[in-house]
Formats: C-alpha cells, structure tokens, sequence
C-alpha cells in the first residue's frame, strides 16, 4: 500500500539547491525541516531564557543585593518567565511534533505546508517584536501573567507590555495555525490500516493537544486585545477606577493559563510513552486508558482555572467547586503515571540517556503533583500562593516534566533526525550535572516558601534561613548552566561525526523508524498496511520469517 | 475534505473568541449601566433591517453553492455578487450606527459600554470584512474560465465561514440590541 503522496510541482530550476543555503532554509515547506527550524529557535531562545535566570539567581544570592535595579529584576523575571514558556517550551515541542507526525503516521508531508511554514516564522517574529521592547523603552514588567491594574497605561507607562500582548498574539497564531494543521494532519492522512485505535500515543497526544490549544489560545487572544484596547485606546475593560474589573483579566488570563499548561505537558507525555516502551522492548501497559485519561485531562483543564484565584476573594462557594475539580484532575495523570510505571515492569530496560531522563520525570514530575495537589486544599493555598512554593510547584512540573521530556526525546530521536546517536557519556554527565543542580534549586524553594519568601522579589534582608538557602539555589543554578553546556558540546561535537549505517539504533516499533535517519526529502515510498500498534516490528518480524 | 475540516476547526477558535467578548459584555451589563444607554443611542430597528440583510446573504450564498454544484456558472456567479453586495450593505448600515453614535460622542474610550460595544461589533464587522474579500477573490476565480471550476470543497470551506459570521452576527445583535427587551 503506497503512503499518502503529496504531488510537488516540478521544477526545472530548483528555487534553492539541496545544499542547504540560506533561502532554502528561509522558503522551506518541508515539515522535517521546519521541525528542525523550531527546535532551533527554542534552542536560542532557551540560552537567552536560560541567561535571564542565571541573572535573577544572581541577583538572589545574598541578601540586599544591588546586582541589579528592582527595574531590570522586574523585567528579567517577566522575559524569563515569557521565553521559556512561549518561546522555548511551546515552539520545542510543537517543532518536535511537527517534525514526527507525518512520518509516524505513514504520511510526505502535513496537510498543509505553507500554512506550517507560516506558523514558524510568525511565532519566531513574535518573540524577536518581544524582545525588541529591551530597545523601545523597555521590556514587559508585569510579569508573565500579568495582571490588571499593574497592567495598565496609568501604572505600567513603557511600551513593554504593549510588545507582550503584539508579541504573544502573533505567537499564538502561529500555535493556532500549527495545532489545526496537526489535527488535519492525523485525521485525514494516516496509512491504510492505522485508526485511531492503533495511533502511536505521541500521536494520540498530539491530537488531543492540538484540539486543546485551538480552544485555549482564542481566549489569551481575547485577553491580549482587549488590554491593547485600554492600552492605546483608552478603553475601560480592566481598569477599576472608570468601571472596568481587573478581575475579568484574571478569568480570562487563566481560563486560557490552565489548559496552557496542560498545552506544555501533554507533548512530553506522548515523548514518555514512547521511550518506556522502545527502552523497555515492551508494549505499553494501557493504551487505552492512557489515551481516554488524555481526552478527559483536556476536558477537565476548562474547568480548574480559579485555583489560581483562590485569594482573589471570590467566596466559599466558587472556591469549593474548583477546589474539587483541581483534585479531581490529578486522577487522569496519575493512571498515567502507573501505567508508565507498568510498561517497564517485566520488560528488558536499557539505561539510556533517554530513558534515565523518562525515570526522573517519574520521581520530579510526581513531586510537582504532590505540590500542586497541596494547592487545592485552599487554607494551605492562602498561606502558600505567591511565595516561593509555587515557584517551585511551577519549575518541578515544567521542568521535571516538560523540559525532561524534551531531553528524554532529543537523546531518543537525535538518530532519526541527524543519523548519529549522541554521546551517550557526555549525556550522563548532562544527566546528572542537570538534575543535581534542578534539585538543587528549586527543593530548597518549597522550605523558602514555607518559611514565607514571597516571589517576584528583588531582593530579601538577612533574615534567618533565607540567605543560606537562596545562595544554594544559586549554585543549583549555576549547576544547570555548565550541564546545559556540555549538552549543547554535545550537539556539536556529534555532528562532526560520520553518519551511522543503522536507521534504527532502538529497535524501536514505530513507523517513524522505517524511514532513513535522516530521511530522504520524501519519507516513504511505499509502507505495508498497519495491523497493529506496533507496526515496525511486525515489519522486521515478516522480514526476519521471509529470509529464514 | 481537509480545507473543510481546517476552516471547521478555525471557525471553532473563532467562535472561542467570540465567546470571550461576548462574556465580557455581558459582564459589565449591570455595573456599566447599559440598558439607558442602549436605549439612547442603538437604533434597534434600522440594525435589525440590515441584519436582514445580513441572514439573505446567506441564503444568497447557499444559492450560489447549489447553482455552482449543479454546473451553472453564470447563475453561481450572480449569486455570488448578490452575496456580495449585501455583505457590502450590512457593513454600511455597521458605518452608518458607528457615525451616529460617535457623534453623540459614544466612543471606544468614553465609558465601559463604549468599549464593550465597539470591540464586540467591530471585531465581528472586521470578519465580514474579511469574508467579503474572500468572496471576492472566488467571485473573480470563477468568472474566469482560465481558473477552470474551483473545487466543491473550497466553496463548501468558504460558505462555512460566512455562514459562521452571520450566525455570530444574529447572537451579537441579540445580545446587544435585543437584550433590553428580553429581560
């Protein structure tokens, strides 16, 4: 059975020759090559994040510290908080799905290329008009989420959050565009043989996903114009003292904040259910609830949004009901978790790099739960929102989940995309270089915010417990720095190496694999009909049988 | 298929964002004193005319598709100006209510009203704007015979979105307009 074949216009002349020039690179369609395209941009942005953070820590490290201005503090936290988000973890992981969607389903390209190509650009200009602001007068300083009224002309008089809601809104065109064009993508071109009940779970994820940030982003965008309204128009929406109601921004703000977040993770648990079952040479344990718990997390993420507004003093009533809806959502992931934990039992594992950041994520990313599931209790939400608590809540799901998954899959797929395998030496010292310095930091924050270290704070004074574990969680930071370095080495020391003869390192069982590493300009040229959730191994077990 | 899924799942985002200034207007119906004000300055009967207008581009539309379908060109054609015209129509008589209202000096940045109204209707006039466009450029692709017969899905696609707008338009003009009379 042949694979879906998209018909290319010929060229006589090419508009940009295979050897990968400039305005190839610049007017490119083709998916494998925009993938690469994001994962490079985030990987920019991450350094520049990355930098931001390096500098907050620093400013951190001992008490009234003048390192920098409570100005330059405010700005940098707000860009950290921003780039990592929209700039690294959304561009990474839409980049990453991009990359592997077509060619897991059996399918040349995504439904629509250019509209692809679009996405990219426009999210990759948005974050270059952001940080144009540092030029213009001065970058947004509100934060990442915020608020009204500190997010109006009166208070906040530089361009800086001009550029947030023009930046933020061209990127989420670019997210919109992407998640229509995946969720075509997978309903529309998958080989013959591959329903929905045989979908790869990165797959699985990714649809689900992308029906999530269709639904989602319309109302950040929301959100975003009306404050450009107030902003440049003079408009009342969140303004308090001519009518309007900050607290409408925070409803919106986080109608759209809460499934963002589930925007971030659920790409990383497509990532994990594929590297515990290639590394434990074992079929997952529970599609199907993994995949049903899935739609019901999507469902459930438009229901939770106040538990970030517990002490915005809307009453007992409203604050019960997302109180029990926040517990009721930790239940679909932590099936997942089980079941995670299941397909490695019995099975044959192999300690790669890959896989150990798959088994961290385990341990950091239940941690984070457990921290988050604290906040639904709303008496401990009172005494712990804004402090330190949440900011390790925050860092221990986002990284220990989404960006662990990033490292989980660019250890696993680096062979799929480049034809080499990363060092997997110096990918240990990254592993536990990383993980030493992310513990490091962000356990001492939940004892911080405990003892009652409010975040967004420029500087703190020497009162007792503050100074030795701020300037431990420096040194974590510092920690990351020098990891991150040596996985970028890593990077590029590997490139320089000859291409591998083996296109499948793993013995992996997804269709994505019987492409070449890397694969040619069309992925496939014909592919057997699917008949199970495990279509490359039953394509090696027939040619095994055949040559016997 | 795939255009008509894409514009059906865009068409979904859309109606999310509608949805959001929708809510915002509502919520400050009480605290922004809205009903006098409504009753002062909207003229209920005049919009609801070129509502009207507005609903008969549909039909006009769906005219056009079925004419297209069956192979009639010049007849799809004719339609499809009709559409057009009377999309033309509705954002005049948007014009017309925009005019008279800022001179009686109800403005963007007058009152919550103000913003509330001119940012519900002007993003919806804004999709007409652009399904006006849209309309224009499949108008000028199937009056040519170089173009060849555009696909049944791409008019099927288009129809979708400006059937979308007008179904927004008849719950915008009933929250806005109508509402007052409702409750």
């Amino acid at each position: 059975m042949k694979a879906v074949v998209i018909d290319m216009p010929p060229h006589e002349v090419a508009l940009a020759g295979r050897d990968r020039t400039l305005l190839h690179w610049l007017s490119t369609v083709d998916h494998k090559e925009i993938g690469i395209l994001y994962l490079l941009s985030a990987l920019l942005f991450f350094a520049i994040g990355g930098v931001e953070a390096l500098l907050l820590r620093t400013q951190l490290a001992v008490p009234n510290n003048h390192f920098l201005s409570p100005e330059a503090y405010d700005q940098i936290f707000t860009m950290h908080g921003i780039t990592m988000i929209f700039f690294v973890m959304m561009p990474a992981l839409l980049g990453l799905t991009v990359y592997l969607i077509p060619l897991m389903i059996g399918a040349n390209e995504m439904a629509f290329p250019r509209l692809n190509a679009f996405s990219f650009w426009i999210t990759f200009f948005g974050g270059l008009l952001l940080y144009f602001s540092f030029a213009a007068g001065g970058a947004p300083d509100a934060g990442w989420f915020n608020y009204a009224p500190l997010n109006q002309l009166h208070y906040s008089y530089s361009h800086g959050i001009d550029f947030y809601g023009m930046g933020l809104l061209l990127a989420g065109v670019g997210s919109m565009t992407t998640a229509a064009n995946l969720v075509v993508t997978v309903l529309t071109m998958r080989v013959k043989g591959m329903t929905l009940k045989k979908l790869p779970l990165f797959v699985w994820m990714a649809l689900v996903n992308g029906f999530l940030i269709v639904a989602a982003i319309p109302c950040l965008n929301a959100a975003l114009v009306m404050l450009l309204l107030d902003r440049l128009l003079q408009a009342h929406f969140f303004n308090t003292t001519s009518g309007g109601s900050a607290l409408l921004w925070q409803h919106f703000f986080w109608l759209f904040g809460h499934p963002e977040v589930y925007i971030l993770i659920l790409p990383a648990f497509g990532i994990y259910s594929e590297v515990f079952q290639v590394f434990s040479q074992k079929k997952i344990f529970g599609y199907t609830l993994i995949a049903a718990s899935t739609v019901t997390i999507a469902l459930l993420s438009f229901g939770v949004w106040v538990h970030h507004m517990f002490a915005a003093g809307l009453g007992k009533t409203v604050n019960s009901f997302f109180a029990a809806s926040s517990m009721l959502i930790g239940v679909p992931t932590g099936i997942k978790i089980f079941n995670w934990i299941g397909t490695m039992y019995g099975g044959r594992i192999r300690f790669t790099v890959s896989m150990m950041f798959a088994i961290a994520f385990l341990i950091e990313f239940t941690i984070g739960g457990l921290s988050g599931i604290a906040f639904s209790i709303v008496p401990i939400d009172l005494q712990l929102t804004d402090s330190y608590f949440v900011v390790a809540h925050l860092h221990y799901v986002l990284l220990g989940g989404s960006l662990f998954g990033l490292f989980s899959a660019l250890f696993y797929w680096f062979p799929k995309i480049s034809g080499r395998l990363l060092n997997e030496k110096l990918g240990r010292w990254f592993f536990w270089l990383f993980v030493a310095g992310f513990n490091l930091t962000f356990f001492l924050q939940h004892i911080l915010g405990i003892v009652g270290m409010s975040r967004r704070v420029y500087t703190y004074a020497p009162i007792k417990w503050y100074t030795l574990l701020n300037l431990l969680s420096t040194a974590g930071a510092y920690l990351m720095a020098i990891a991150s370095a040596i996985l970028v080495y890593n990077i590029f020391k590997t490139l320089r190496t000859p291409r591998m003869e083996n296109k499948d390192p793993w013995n992996a069982m997804t269709l994505e694999w019987y492409a070449d590493s890397p694969p040619a300009e069309r992925n496939f040229v014909d592919i057997p009909v699917v008949e199970s959730r495990t279509p490359l191994w039953d394509i090696k077990n027939k040619q095994k049988n055949n040559s016997d | 298929m795939q255009s008509k899924m894409m514009v059906k799942i865009v068409i979904g985002s859309e109606a999310m964002f509608f949805l959001c200034l929708i809510v915002a207007y509502l919520s400050f119906w009480k605290s922004g004193n809205f009903q006098p004000q409504i009753a002062d300055h909207l003229h209920v009967k005049l919009t609801g005319l070129f509502t009207l207008c507005l609903i008969a581009s549909s039909f006009t539309f769906w005219r056009a598709e079925h004419n297209q379908k069956q192979g009639e060109q010049k007849s799809s054609v004719r339609w499809l100006i009709a559409t057009i015209a009377l999309g033309i129509i509705f954002l005049f008589g948007q014009g017309r209510e925009y005019f008279n209202l800022i001179k009686e000096n109800v403005t963007v940045n007058r009152n919550v009203f103000g913003s509330a109204f001119y940012t519900l209707t002007g993003f919806h006039g804004l999709h007409v704007l652009i399904g006006i466009v849209v309309l224009v450029i499949i108008l000028l692709i199937s009056g040519k015979e170089y173009f060849g017969i555009l696909p049944v899905a791409v008019f099927k696609s288009v129809g979708m979105y400006w059937h979308f707008v007008d179904a927004v338009w008849i719950i915008v003009f009933t929250t806005i307009y109508l509402l007052p009379y409702l409750i």
